[in-house]
């Protein structure tokens, strides 16, 4: 074999344990990534691909053992800590899931981008920082000088991930690792991530990446390696594992994502009902921020919307278009400085105090991440007792009835009340989290992005569960997301926002099958979506 | 230009609070009840002749009224005039002039001792072997829990009185401070790096301090490059309340090794309630609590560039 065409990157019988821990994490793997290639790892959390990424840099933090590990022929089993160095950074880039939590937040971008310079290469100072401004232009960050000089909480999720990206890639590395490397992004800027490292990709530099969304590797991937419980259950090149998936656990993984980002809904039309009652007004509300230079800047712009009973408005936009300025106003947690909010025909401003207190009550919250806003040292029962307790159930043994009762519907059973919130998955999670919501027997619930950190199969259950729930209760909500395919899945009406404004607002159906403006065709562009048809045909 | 505006705000803020000390001390001495000018000497019992109880009044204006006392006695404290300690027979000012180079040089020598053994402990054993690190728990949590007296004389019994490589009680000589800033720093030193080592604990779990080692920096690159700014943070704010009592536990050091310094003066001042010199201390500790705050505060917008937003 003449040694272009070896593998990069040759991984056999990839075994890893942590002491103490239960079971083995990676049970024995095997993959090659060759030069100019890109591999992609799926799997749901919890699955072994992030310990696996960690293996290939040395930082996996447990027990290795592989019958061949090697990294350009050299033996990386055998490495010492200085040779680690050397690659790590060097030959090999690396891109963490969270670009905000993996940037320094003390550090300026450039300082970050120019660290892996100054330990790999022999440049000057002149030099290092004239490349520093080179790759930030490479990754399509504009005005790279400016940017180079702030902090990562100064930038935009999309530019922070560039940045990231920029620092991963700086010396050139050979192989390129991306963990997660589009997660928290929106529709539109994954789509620049991706055409981003498909160039790096052209460049014939190796990618290796992680991902639970179908629809990203399906987009980069020459071939994709299916992960479940620490075992590859499937590997093959990227169309073939997608037309004619052979795993059943890859076919259920293609299945759920289909369900998401499904085209035809389940939903009952409302539009043969009379027009149910209206929940929530939004009348020409508006609201600015002081930027950092002093200058006011537009967060929310005359936006008017109505929220009916029983049916769901779906809020999408991308990060920073304001729909989460705006759900803060329609709760009642922030002023707008013109407009106004009315909760069942009476404004917020008018309410008195305790008015305000339990018209509150009636409108419930369900955040995006259960695990940060519940106390980790309450149980379930416990966490379900206070929010009972706050909606009038006096007596313990009522407020437990009633516990259960929520725990059902929402589809978890009695043995759950003694967990806590770390003995629970994130679906278990984010169920109890809505569980909780619908203790006080509130009117209006308002998800704000419920599915975007759960893994696909649970999304599309979680989504299920919130339309099951909506229609059985005929609460009106509110449902935010960045995700098209989600909103599409459960909104009745959509209101697309821009930059603080409502660009297109009506009935779901139009706006998906027929988009006036030109910011809504974009975001429709933008989701990568996965080959239905075939699946289907499969 | 924003630093500057940051820095007056300070600066402004430490002056009311000089302010408010003073005022609240004023109002102690004209609210207690009986002749003010016995106050300022301590109490009855000091017997004072009519001549000297004539001289405080004229000099406090106990004669004028409230107000125009209150300016004066504003105005004295600006000109540095603290008044005269009628037990010493010396003005305030000088007495605390006299004695205040002895308790900086063992203050000045505790913080860094302090800051540097806390710094090192934390970062070399944070995140280490369980048993590594529980053994430095242990030994920090006596540290901090032993009253100062009691290590201090610890530490003369081994170093002093077995060992004689430290003279037990003087103020000559290098070798004489280095026991009393040992019991000063020690507990501080102990207490900053729990805080220190807890902190940095929690940030190497951070996925920045992934992403660094995964450009091939060193462990201790890792350390004192990412970690350690972000675990000083909070490790500051422990740092300001410690720094600013280590005025008040010199007492105790100075009288276990039996030095010369203000704690001496300090103590004396409050048994016998001498007044002036009470109320020159207590401006001085107050000033100390200031300048440790603003530098505290200032370091915090080296350290941190989001603090100042």
């Amino acid at each position: 074999m003449p040694a272009s065409l070896a593998p990069l990157l040759a991984v056999e019988d990839l075994r890893v344990d942590f002491p103490g821990g239960r079971e083995q994490v990676v049970r024995g793997i095997s993959f090659t990534v060759a030069r100019g290639e890109c591999l992609a790892l799926i799997g749901e959390s919890g699955c072994g691909k992030s310990v696996t990424l960690r293996t290939v840099v040395g930082l996996a933090g447990g027990v290795v053992n592989a019958s061949r590990l090697e990294f350009d022929g050299a033996d990386i089993r055998r490495f010492g800590e200085a040779q680690w160095r050397q690659i790590r950074g060097g030959r090999i880039g690396f891109v963490l899931q969270d670009a905000l939590g993996s940037l320094d937040p003390l550090r300026t971008v450039g300082r970050e981008i120019d660290e892996p310079l100054r330990l790999h290469k022999r440049l000057t100072r002149a030099a290092r920082q004239a490349r520093v401004i080179e790759l930030l232009r490479d990754v399509g960050v504009p005005e790279p000088e400016l940017r180079a000089a702030q902090h990562p909480y100064e930038l935009s999720g999309g530019l922070r991930q560039r940045a990231l990206i920029a620092s991963a890639i700086a010396c050139d590395p050979e192989l390129l690792i991306a963990d997660e490397p589009t997660t928290a992004l929106d529709a539109v800027v994954q789509t620049q991530v991706l055409d981003l490292l498909a160039q790096l990709r052209a460049r014939n530099t190796a990618i290796l990446i992680v991902s639970h969304d179908l629809a990203v590797a399906a987009r980069l991937a020459d071939r994709v390696a299916v992960m479940e419980s620490g075992r590859i259950v499937e590997t093959g090149p990227t169309q073939q594992i997608l037309r004619n998936p052979q795993h059943p656990y890859t076919r259920s993984l293609i299945a759920a994502a289909a369900t998401v980002h499904a085209h035809d809904k389940i939903v009952v039309s409302t539009a043969a009902r009379a027009p149910a009652e209206i929940e929530i007004e939004v009348r020409g509300v508006s609201k600015s921020f002081k930027g950092p230079d002093g200058q006011l800047r537009s967060a929310v712009a005359n936006a008017s919307l109505a929220l009916r009973a029983g049916q769901t408005l779906g809020i999408v936009g991308s990060s920073g278009s304001g729909k989460t300025t705006l759900t803060r106003i329609i709760l009642g947690l922030e002023q707008a400085d013109a407009g106004e909010v009315l909760f069942q025909g009476r404004p917020w401003q008018t309410l008195s105090s305790a008015d305000r207190r339990a018209a509150r009550r009636r409108v419930q919250v369900v955040f995006q991440d259960p695990l940060s806003s519940f106390d980790p040292r309450y149980t379930v029962e416990s966490v379900l007792g206070e929010a009972l307790a706050v909606a009038g159930y006096k007596n313990a043994p009522q407020r437990r009835a009633r516990a259960i009762e929520l725990l059902e519907l929402v589809r978890l059973g009695e043995e759950h009340l003694k967990r806590r919130p770390l003995e629970l998955s994130g679906g278990q999670r984010q169920r109890v989290a809505i569980a909780r919501a619908l203790a006080p027997n509130p009117a209006v619930l308002v998800c704000d992005e419920p599915v975007s950190a759960l893994d696909v199969s649970v999304q599309a259950q979680i989504l299920d569960l919130l339309r099951e729930i909506k229609q059985k209760l005929n609460i009106a909500c509110l449902f935010i997301s960045h995700d098209l395919g989600v909103i599409r899945r459960m909104s009745d009406e959509v209101v697309v926002m821009n930059q603080g404004e409502i660009v297109e607002s009506g009935k779901a159906e139009t706006i998906f099958s027929a988009p006036r403006h030109e910011y809504t065709k974009l975001l429709l562009e933008a989701i990568p979506v996965l080959d239905v048809s075939a699946v289907a045909a499969a | 230009m924003k630093h500057l505006k940051y820095l007056a705000w300070r600066l402004a803020a430490g002056a009311f609070v000089l302010w408010a000390t003073a005022t609240i001390i004023f109002v102690a001495i004209n609210l207690t009840p009986g002749d003010p000018a016995i106050t300022v000497l301590g109490s009855p019992e000091a017997l004072p002749t009519p001549a000297v109880l004539a001289l405080i009044r004229s000099e406090y204006g106990f004669n004028e009224p409230m107000h125009t006392q209150y300016f004066h006695y504003l105005l004295r404290l600006l000109h540095g005039n603290f008044g005269e300690s009628y037990r010493l027979h010396a003005p305030v000012a000088h007495l605390i002039g006299q004695q205040i180079g002895a308790s900086a040089k063992l203050i000045l020598g505790a913080i860094p001792l302090a800051l540097g053994v806390a710094l090192v402990l934390a970062v070399s054993t944070a995140k280490r072997a369980r048993w590594l690190t529980g053994w430095f728990d242990f030994i920090e949590v006596t540290l901090a829990s032993i009253p100062d007296f009691i290590l201090g004389l610890l530490l003369l019994l081994a170093f002093s009185f077995s060992l004689h490589l430290f003279p037990s009680s003087s103020t000559q000589g290098w070798t004489s401070i280095i026991l009393p800033i040992l019991t000063l720093a020690l507990p501080i030193a102990a207490r900053l790096s729990q805080v220190l080592r807890r902190e940095l604990e929690e940030i190497l779990e951070q996925p920045f301090i992934v992403t660094a080692r995964t450009r091939g920096l060193s462990d201790s690159a890792v350390r004192l490059g990412h970690a350690l700014r972000h675990a000083l943070i909070p490790t500051l704010t422990i740092a300001g309340v410690l720094f600013a009592g280590l005025l008040s536990q010199a007492v105790v050091v100075e009288t276990v090794f039996n030095r010369q310094g203000l704690g001496r003066l300090m103590s004396d001042s409050a048994t016998n309630r001498d007044v002036p010199l009470v109320l020159g201390i207590a401006l001085l500790a107050t000033l100390v609590n200031v300048v440790v705050n603003i530098i505290i505060d200032l370091t915090y917008v080296i350290i941190d560039p989001r603090v100042e937003k």
